[in-house]
């Protein structure tokens, strides 16, 4: 008797494994109601997969079945694959017994589309509503906008849903039309702006009325895929700025690509998906968001893709040697916060501790800086006297051999001669 | 170089600080009675916790620490790390003796100590948010159990209260014989008398106490499991980085 619920989740489960966002942090639902569930606060990886990606919402697909035919996508019209749905009923139960059992901070729905736009969204819509007004249930939801679906819908999805998203899929129009002639980046803008909106309006309410309703807290995110289409990481992380600065979002996520069609328009099944380039995009991403860099500084046209052997900020301090070394004793935060090998947390201990004695190499070290790699751009109270500037290419190479990076091995899936 | 023994409560602490100030000890080496090893060179002054003197300590603390460093001098303490007590000793010493904002001082050793251990603890405490499995039964309560690196079930208690106010739970700590009992309204502290040495597995519970459901959830979370993990990508080091071994025991989806 288990077997057709078992049957049900395994294939939409799977389908909806391709959409990376995991995140269940910035609402601020709080169990007001001594019902079920707590969103606030930071969010909880309840266990990893063991591609190392944190599980923290029950993530499924309403429905397999599609009307649409994107090159990329598992669920494609023309892919022979079983095709199910769950009803509304099943859905709710299963979130709230695995959160009932803390195996998970909530539910992150999508869906493929069948029939039209606001019949899915109509459905994804009810779900959420049981699942708040009859279950009382305050956990994390994670709803996925579906493109071209009414702003009546769209209005309500926000009033019970914590996060909304709408995958842009290729960083390019011209990529996009390529594989998902359907689709375009206009029908994407149309909700994210909508949305927006109606959060901003909400805001501005919640300065003068107390007690405005909550629309989408945690805000909206989106998904591009990489290496599919040929852009360059100039071009994805341009989009990414973009789409950050015109809609507010509050993450972009980057999802190398998996092969999983035979088209010849897509790389072929087997080829290794790029990985490296991923963890790097990410990290650019990073240096934008919380490091003060502007895009343009680790991107350009005369450098238009990230280095794969070494992280973008130790890149970025690579090609522009003239601005180190900086002292940490005296040195401005932000430029400290630019020292390879100096994270955020670091660079405030730093800040507060130089106010009560000089720095020292061995205060560094215990503040938990990457040492190593940061002593080649920075001066502190007992730096060595240092009589010849290094030369960038044989900095690259010092910093390279110390340290171990983690994808040295794995990037190399040649063998090699000797 | 005075040694100070005392019996390893909170209390007993903040009153071996009290103490030191009373007798105007300079260098003090605090031990718990548990850790302390007589010798015949040393004379050991033995530290009798009480409430007043702990609680004045403790006010003088707060006087000059934020919310935010008060917790982190109580997580530092259940770490019952043998030099967790020194070093905290050594900070709450080190606060009240300067002025204001000390403890942003991170080059002063019991500032790094009591910063970097509480954070420790606090890992683990986010580990158990994250790791407990609750199995139902068939009475309707919610029961885990857990064996934390440190004592941090005092500090679970609001997470799991405000998460789950509509149902009864029990989060057992094995390893130091405690847990707490969330009857729909309160919080309590409880012991559990299993009869024999209850085994850490998670499938502990036999089955005929179990809800007839659980092992449909069971399942189905497994499955789940399995079906959200991308082959292709498949990284073991960074999920054992992310998910240690010794957690695995509690793991519903680790034993499928």
């Amino acid at each position: 008797m288990y077997e057709r619920i078992r049957e049900k989740l395994g294939i939409l489960a799977d389908a909806a494994k391709y959409d990376v966002s995991c995140s269940s942090s910035g609402s601020n639902r709080k169990n007001e109601n001594k019902g079920l569930g707590d969103a606030e606060g930071t969010g909880i990886c309840h266990t990893y997969t063991e591609d190392g990606r944190c599980v923290s919402l029950l993530k499924i697909l309403l429905t397999n079945h599609c009307i649409f035919d994107c090159a990329f996508c598992v669920s494609r019209r023309s892919n022979d694959i079983k095709r199910t749905a769950f009803t509304v009923e099943e859905v709710v139960e299963l979130t709230i017994n695995f959160y009932r059992r803390n195996y998970i901070e909530g539910l992150f729905l999508s869906s493929g589309i069948f029939k039209n736009a606001d019949y899915t969204m109509e459905r994804l819509v009810r779900i959420v509503k049981k699942l708040r007004n009859e279950e009382r249930f305050n956990g994390y939801i994670h709803l996925k906008t579906i493109p071209g679906a009414s702003e009546e819908l769209l209005k309500e999805a926000g009033m019970y849903a914590d996060r909304m998203s709408i995958n842009l899929e290729m960083p390019t129009e011209a990529g996009l039309r390529l594989l998902a002639p359907e689709k375009s980046h206009e029908e994407v803008k149309k909700p994210l702006g909508y949305i927006q909106r109606n959060i901003v309006q909400l805001e501005s309410e919640k300065a003068v009325i107390k007690s405005v309703p909550k629309f989408v807290p945690a805000g909206q995110s989106t998904q591009i895929v990489i290496g599919a289409t040929p852009e360059t990481d100039r071009d994805i992380m341009y989009t990414a700025n973009r789409y950050y600065q015109d809609f507010s979002l509050k993450r972009v996520y980057y999802s190398g690509y998996i092969p999983i069609s035979h088209d010849n328009r897509l790389p072929v099944i087997g080829s290794q998906p790029p990985l490296v380039r991923e963890n790097r995009l990410y990290q650019a991403d990073w240096l934008v968001r919380f490091y003060g860099f502007n895009v343009q500084e680790i991107l350009s046209d005369a450098h238009p893709n990230l280095d794969v052997d070494v992280d973008p900020k130790l890149s970025w301090a690579l090609r522009n040697l003239d601005q180190f070394p900086v002292d940490v004793n005296t040195g401005d935060y932000h430029m400290i916060l630019r020292v390879p090998g100096i994270g955020v947390a670091s660079a405030i201990k730093i800040i507060q501790a130089r106010k009560f004695a000089r720095l020292h190499q061995d205060h560094l070290k215990k503040i938990g800086i990457a040492f190593n790699k940061a002593r080649h751009f920075i001066r502190y109270a007992d730096s060595p006297m240092q009589l010849r500037d290094y030369e960038a290419g044989h900095l690259k190479g010092v910093i390279l051999s110390e340290g171990q990076s983690k994808y040295r091995k794995q990037a190399s899936n040649q063998l090699s001669l000797f | 170089m005075e040694l100070y023994v005392f019996d390893g409560s909170l209390e007993g602490m903040l009153t071996a600080v009290f103490d030191a100030y009373r007798r105007k000890s300079v260098s003090v080496k605090l031990v718990s009675a548990e850790h302390y090893l007589p010798d015949a060179f040393t004379t050991a002054l033995h530290v009798t916790s009480d409430r007043e003197k702990g609680k004045r300590v403790w006010q003088a603390l707060c006087k000059k620490l934020g919310k935010e460093w008060q917790l982190n001098c109580y997580k530092t303490f259940l770490s019952e790390q043998p030099e967790a007590f020194q070093q905290l000793f050594s900070f709450i010493r080190y606060i009240i003796d300067n002025p204001q904002g000390a403890e942003a001082n991170f080059a002063e050793p019991s500032v790094l100590y009591v910063s970097q251990m509480s954070r420790k603890v606090h890992r683990e405490k986010h580990r158990m948010e994250a790791f407990v499995r609750f199995q139902k039964t068939g009475e309707g309560i919610f029961y885990a159990h857990i064996e934390p690196d440190f004592n941090v079930l005092p500090i679970l208690t609001t997470h799991f209260r405000d998460r789950y106010a509509d149902q009864r739970w029990i989060i057992y700590d094995l390893k130091r014989k405690y847990g707490l009992y969330y009857d729909l309204h309160q919080v309590t502290e409880i012991t559990i008398d299993f009869g024999e040495e209850m085994s850490s597995n998670l499938n502990a519970l036999p089955k005929q106490v179990l809800d007839p459901q659980e092992e449909l959830y069971t399942l189905l979370w497994q499955d789940y499991f399995k079906s959200t993990g991308i082959p292709a990508r498949k990284n073991m080091k960074l999920h054992i980085r992310h998910v240690p071994r010794r957690y695995w025991k509690y793991l519903s989806e680790k034993q499928g």
